[in-house]
């Protein structure tokens, strides 16, 4: 087998045993990128000189014999709103097309002091808001199962890099199911861990009621050695928590209780919501699903059908409402005068230090116009470099999150949502007391068609139907894949209580 | 549906300059947006608190102590700045 091939523990055990050197393997891989990510795409920034160092730093320590942590030498790629030192972050914005980051994000720092080998930045959709990776203000980014598809979004670049095998894993971020979504549509695993599991110092922020970072690997075992090394309270995050670490043993899969959530597989053909343009969940996608949560009941786990009231429709509702008010005040920060796009002066182009890929903007990003006109007074510094610094969607959010917010509309929006939200978590909590965890599709369909949704923002939303509620209520949970409809991966989502990550990563683990 | 007026406002605050296609397309789309949000309607959130956390963090305070950052990481924040002039952040008048 191929080095590029292997899981991080054969990795390890290769790099210790010297059947090939971490700079073998890391320019393996860069070669690789460099000849097929034309196709994919999933690349915005390629930090080829930083690699190299990292690497020959860690043949260095294996030559003096000297023990290695286990994700020494493994090469990763870092979904670009997740800040590495003196690297180009963009979020995938014009707004930040130049900006090169200050410091490093601290799961940034923790996982170079295990010596992991960073090989570039990857695509998104711009500040992480959409869920095809289409409105990355600079390209789309295809799914490597078909390239005629989006790979899923926000960290669709992420989903593909680890897909197309340009890497090992990859870190991404999920507010409303952007790791898990993509991981489903590439047939990868994905992992959203608790919120405050993991440190978002050095995230650009979305919503911070909501944002976490997490892994995308190729296997269920990977995602946890990468979720050990970033999880963990962080003093510059104070919301980020203290987590145990308690090892979860499945002694007798007898006693495990798995609950399915039925609005889950709800939504038919006919009812209201497809006024909205739901088409509920594809019967195939159904099929799939239901036959993996068959074996853990053949394997001898109980399955029992709940409800979760307000968790399908109800939940995206209310996240639209929340996440775009923190949106507002977020992205407030991008106003041309401390960083970033400037209407005063767009040229702004700071050398960066490690090298940068060309960007060209993305055909399908709506012309602003207005550009050229007179930059009179501090108002017109905000109101050009924001228009023309942000795209569609990012003005859209922010819109819709002002409105919420502003006098006369607080209450019948944003306060009902949070009520909603309430509600939503206390649903979970009952559920929780009969069973262990929840397994549900992680998406109503598989991979949709390159610019099928971008018309519509409504049909795009929909995709994240089953995202919500969770992230909603903070709780941990994975999708991993669970077989194809015409070579389209499905993904399965399970579901824990907070803080059970171990737990869910065991189970979804399970040789069946 | 959500009149010009509110879009032209919500913009200003926003501190976003659209265009009056912009503002059009904007009043389309969020006023289908907002149409969604009305399943809200049907939950009774009587007496219910709001979440604004998912998760209980105590909120804590460090020691009201300076940290100065060595002069080159200064440097770097300076520098992505559009307008400067020595080791000052430019803007355009404010009053």
């Amino acid at each position: 087998m191929e080095p590029t091939d292997l899981t991080i523990a054969k990795i390890h055990q290769g790099l210790i045993k010297k059947e090939f050197s971490a700079l073998e393997l890391a320019k393996l891989l860069l070669d690789r990128i460099k000849k097929s990510d034309k196709e994919i795409n999933a690349f915005l920034t390629f930090t080829e000189d930083l690699a190299l160092l990292q690497a020959k730093k860690i043949d260095e320590i294996i030559s003096k014999k000297k023990e290695i942590p286990i994700l020494a030498g493994i090469p990763f790629a870092v979904k670009d709103n997740i800040l590495i030192e003196n690297v180009r972050c963009t979020a995938g914005s014009k707004i930040l097309e130049n900006y090169i980051a200050p410091y490093d994000a601290t799961c940034i720092k923790k996982l170079k002091s295990q010596g992991a080998i960073i090989l570039g930045k990857t695509n998104l959709d711009e500040f992480a808001m959409g869920s095809s990776t289409e409105h990355s203000a600079f390209f789309p980014t295809k799914n490597p199962a078909d390239i005629s598809r989006v790979p899923g979004g926000s960290s669709g670049g992420s989903a593909a890099a680890v897909a197309a095998n340009f890497c090992s894993f990859a870190l991404g971020s999920d507010t409303c199911g952007s790791i898990r979504q993509p991981a489903a549509f590439c047939g990868v695993v994905g992992l959203k861990p608790t919120y405050g599991a993991v440190s978002r110092y050095g995230l650009v922020a979305m919503a911070s009621s909501l944002d976490q970072i997490g892994p995308i690997a190729k296997t269920v075992e990977d995602a946890k050695i990468v979720f050990e090394a970033i999880s963990g309270k962080d003093p510059l995050d104070s919301t980020s928590i203290k987590t145990s670490n308690i090892q979860y043993l499945i002694s007798n899969i007898k006693d495990l209780k798995i609950g399915v959530p039925k609005e889950y597989f709800a939504c038919p053909v006919g009812s209201r919501m497809d006024s909205y343009g739901a088409k509920g969940i594809d019967p195939e996608v159904e099929k799939k699903v239901r036959a993996a949560i068959k074996k853990y009941e053949e394997a001898g786990a109980k399955i029992e059908e709940v409800s979760l009231p307000f968790s399908t429709h109800h939940s995206l509702a209310t996240y639209y409402l929340i996440m775009p008010s923190e949106v507002s005040a977020n992205l407030a920060r991008y106003d041309g005068i401390k960083y970033g796009y400037s209407k005063v002066d767009p040229g702004v182009k700071p050398s960066a230090r490690y090298g940068a890929k060309s960007l060209k903007h993305a055909p399908y990003r709506n012309k602003v116009s207005g550009a050229g006109s007179e930059v009179g007074s501090l108002m017109d510094v905000y109101l050009k470099s924001r228009a023309e610094g942000f795209g569609t969607e990012v003005r859209r959010r922010i819109m819709l999150g002002t409105y919420a917010l502003s006098a006369g509309y607080y209450d019948a929006y944003y306060l009902k949502a949070q009520k909603v939200r309430t509600l939503i978590i206390k649903n979970f909590q009952k559920v929780f007391e009969k069973v262990d965890v929840l397994m549900t599709p992680t998406t109503p369909s598989p991979a949709f068609k390159l610019g099928e949704r971008i018309i519509d923002p409504l049909s795009m939303y929909l995709s994240d139907i089953y995202m919500a509620a969770v992230s909603l209520a903070g709780l941990p949970a994975i999708s991993i894949p669970c077989g194809e409809i015409q070579r389209l991966p499905v993904g399965l989502q399970i579901i824990g209580k907070q803080f059970e990550e171990n737990k869910i990563l065991a189970i979804a683990d399970l040789p069946l | 549906m959500i009149t010009k007026e509110e879009v032209k406002h919500i913009a200003k605050l926003a501190r976003l300059g659209l265009t009056e296609k912009e503002i059009e397309r904007t009043q389309k789309e969020l006023s289908l947006i907002l149409d969604y949000f009305k399943i809200l309607k049907e939950i009774d959130t009587e007496n219910i608190v709001p979440t604004s956390h998912p998760v209980s963090a105590k909120s804590y305070l460090r020691e009201d102590k300076i940290f100065k950052l060595p002069p080159e990481e200064t440097e770097k924040i300076i520098q992505m700045a559009p307008q400067k002039e020595k080791r000052y952040v430019r803007t355009k008048a404010i009053l």
